[in-house]
């Protein structure tokens, strides 16, 4: 099933509000999905026998820059029987305020593979999943202040009293 | 600032609250991250009921060294020696990955010389049998075979002489350029590989003999650890984890990029010979198998790079280097098969500067590894050891 038929797929079975819009000027194309949706489409894909995709090759948490304030996750599924690939991406605005992070649903139910790749957009970039079974951080320590891939990320000075060089 | 809001630190707590418990109730053993069968430093917190486990939680991050940060603030050349350090035991595989995703971004990839991609090929295969012998090597000695891990260790020397003497360095090579390589081969390269590959065929027999057929080791590794296919998938699992499932998936193949569509070789799959499909025994296997599948390219390469590929004076393997790497402002995401599996990165680029302004490296032992707490539950603490061994992470690739 290629790109058009996908849109279409989706657009029939849950409305034409589900996708946003659409990436076609690079040489992957990528749809992007109302946030709040994203577990139903990823579940529909996954389930439907026209698409089947059944592997989550990444999930990668996004700073879109201080200027528009912007963060996003792209979703990366193949398709084992298929051979096919798709990208979805959500996106959301906010205020970058610690005690606000951006926040999208979870799809742990969908895929197991979301489970570390949420926790390491979490980690990294301080996007908050809603549903998640176990949101820690994964790759840095618990008590580390700030999301390193945020663009407004200052490096820190110290940790637990030790001068970081 | 500090962080009030409670349901950022809820996970935290029920983790907290989870050991507390579980070292009342029952036990809880570290395993790591000094332990010697983790590979490398991998923390595995055991909640244990005597020998039998009730539950493994990962701790990784040891060993994290930002590449996503220094890959967002440096150039696509630059980078390249950062991916050597991911899965440091198959450099080349990571840097064939990254920089055939740069090419294609440029819209360069169909200008490489043929000879190039070969050259990338055969030491990709080389490193990947470097790669794998590693994997059966510590795996016997994890099971308690040591004989088996000399012997590994002296034919990957001389996979690593091999490859020293083509980039100057043993591990991490910096070899593949975008656009090209960073020297031709050397001279008499070709002679000493063809060398190499007629004295590790019967090796791979004298080890095959020694540790696939061994009955000890068949009972500590066969019917353990059985991952089912459809768990693998939903894991994203991949390479030979994947294979021993049973599943015929390898992006060589599926993708078909660089030169692999004009090698022939076969994709061993697990078949649950010694017990059930998806066991520890069967993902060794497909190692072994696969080792002999790469020397039947490393055969056919090097039949191309001494007939019509030979070597010229004038070949310049800098030649397609591209002056200035800036890419038109995109999003990709390549893939492509490394020694451990499904090896992806994905680069946003801006279309302005030599610097993408994200990059993510979809590492395969990282999603290979996160399936151990499903595939561990209810086993034996002896048993667990041959699980993680059979996975093949390099914690270098788990920790970025």
């Amino acid at each position: 099933m290629n790109f058009e038929e996908v849109k279409l797929l989706l657009v029939e079975k849950f409305g034409a509000n589900v996708i946003t819009g659409e990436e076609t000027s690079g040489l992957q194309h990528a749809l992007l999905i109302e946030p709040d949706m994203i577990g139903q489409v990823c579940l529909e894909l996954r389930n439907n026998t026209n698409t089947y995709f059944d592997f989550l090759s990444s999930i990668t948490g996004v700073d879109y820059g201080t200027e528009i304030n912007r963060f996003g996750v792209v979703y990366h599924l193949a398709s084992i029987p298929f051979q096919t690939q798709l990208t979805l991406k959500i996106s959301k605005e906010n205020n970058r305020c610690l005690n606000e992070l951006p926040s999208f649903p979870s799809i742990t139910a969908v895929y197991g593979t979301a489970n570390w790749h949420e926790r390491e957009a979490y980690d990294l970039t301080g996007i908050f999943f809603e549903g998640h079974p176990d949101l820690r951080r994964i790759l840095l320590p618990d008590d580390w202040e700030g999301y390193p891939l945020r663009k407004d990320y200052k490096n820190a000075e110290y940790y637990k009293g030790i001068k970081i060089d | 600032m500090n962080i009030t809001d409670s349901k950022y630190s809820a996970a935290l707590n029920n983790y907290h609250q989870k050991i507390a418990f579980a070292a009342t109730e029952d036990m809880v053993l570290n395993m790591g991250p000094q332990h010697p069968s983790t590979h490398g430093v991998l923390r595995l917190e055991l909640i244990t009921d005597g020998e039998i486990v009730k539950e493994v939680i990962p701790h990784i991050g040891y060993l994290h060294r930002c590449f996503e940060k220094h890959a967002e603030s440096l150039t696509y050349q630059q980078t390249i020696p950062f991916t050597d350090r991911l899965d440091y035991l198959a450099s080349m595989n990571n840097s064939h990955a990254f920089v055939m995703g740069v090419e294609r971004m440029l819209g360069i990839d169909k200008d490489i010389p043929k000879r190039v991609e070969y050259i990338r090929v055969l030491v990709c295969e080389l490193n990947r049998i470097g790669s794998h012998l590693i994997a059966i090597g510590t795996y016997g000695i994890d099971i308690g075979a040591f004989t088996p891990f000399l012997w590994c260790f002296r034919d990957r020397e001389h996979i690593m002489g091999m490859l020293e003497w083509a980039s100057g360095s043993r591990m991490l090579y910096n070899y593949i350029w975008v656009g090209g390589l960073f020297y031709d081969l050397p001279v008499g390269f070709e002679e000493r590989c063809r060398e190499f590959v007629d004295y590790f065929k019967p090796k791979m027999v004298e080890l095959n003999q020694l540790l696939t057929d061994n009955q000890v080791f068949i009972n500590r590794t066969a019917n353990i650890g059985v991952l089912p296919l459809d768990v693998a998938i939903n894991y994203g699992c991949s390479g030979p984890m994947l294979r021993g499932s049973g599943l015929k998936w390898d992006l060589r193949r599926i993708d078909n990029y660089s030169v692999y569509p004009e090698l022939e070789f076969d994709i061993p799959v697990g078949k649950g010979e010694m017990g059930t499909m998806g066991d520890c025994w069967d993902r060794y296997k497909v190692r072994v198998d696969e080792i002999e599948q790469s020397l039947k390219m490393i055969e056919q390469c090097l039949d191309r790079l001494q007939n019509e590929l030979k070597r010229t004076p004038d070949f310049d393997p800098r030649a397609k280097l591209p002056r200035k790497t800036i890419p038109k402002a995109q999003d990709y995401y390549v893939r492509c098969e490394g020694a451990k599996g499904e090896l992806g990165f994905y680069f946003m680029t801006d279309g302005k500067s030599e610097i993408p302004t994200r990059v993510k490296a979809r590492a395969p032992s990282f999603n290979n590894l996160s399936v151990l707490p499903e595939i561990a539950k209810g086993v034996m603490i002896a048993d667990l050891i041959a699980i993680v061994g059979s996975i093949d992470f390099v914690l270098g690739e788990v920790d970025r």
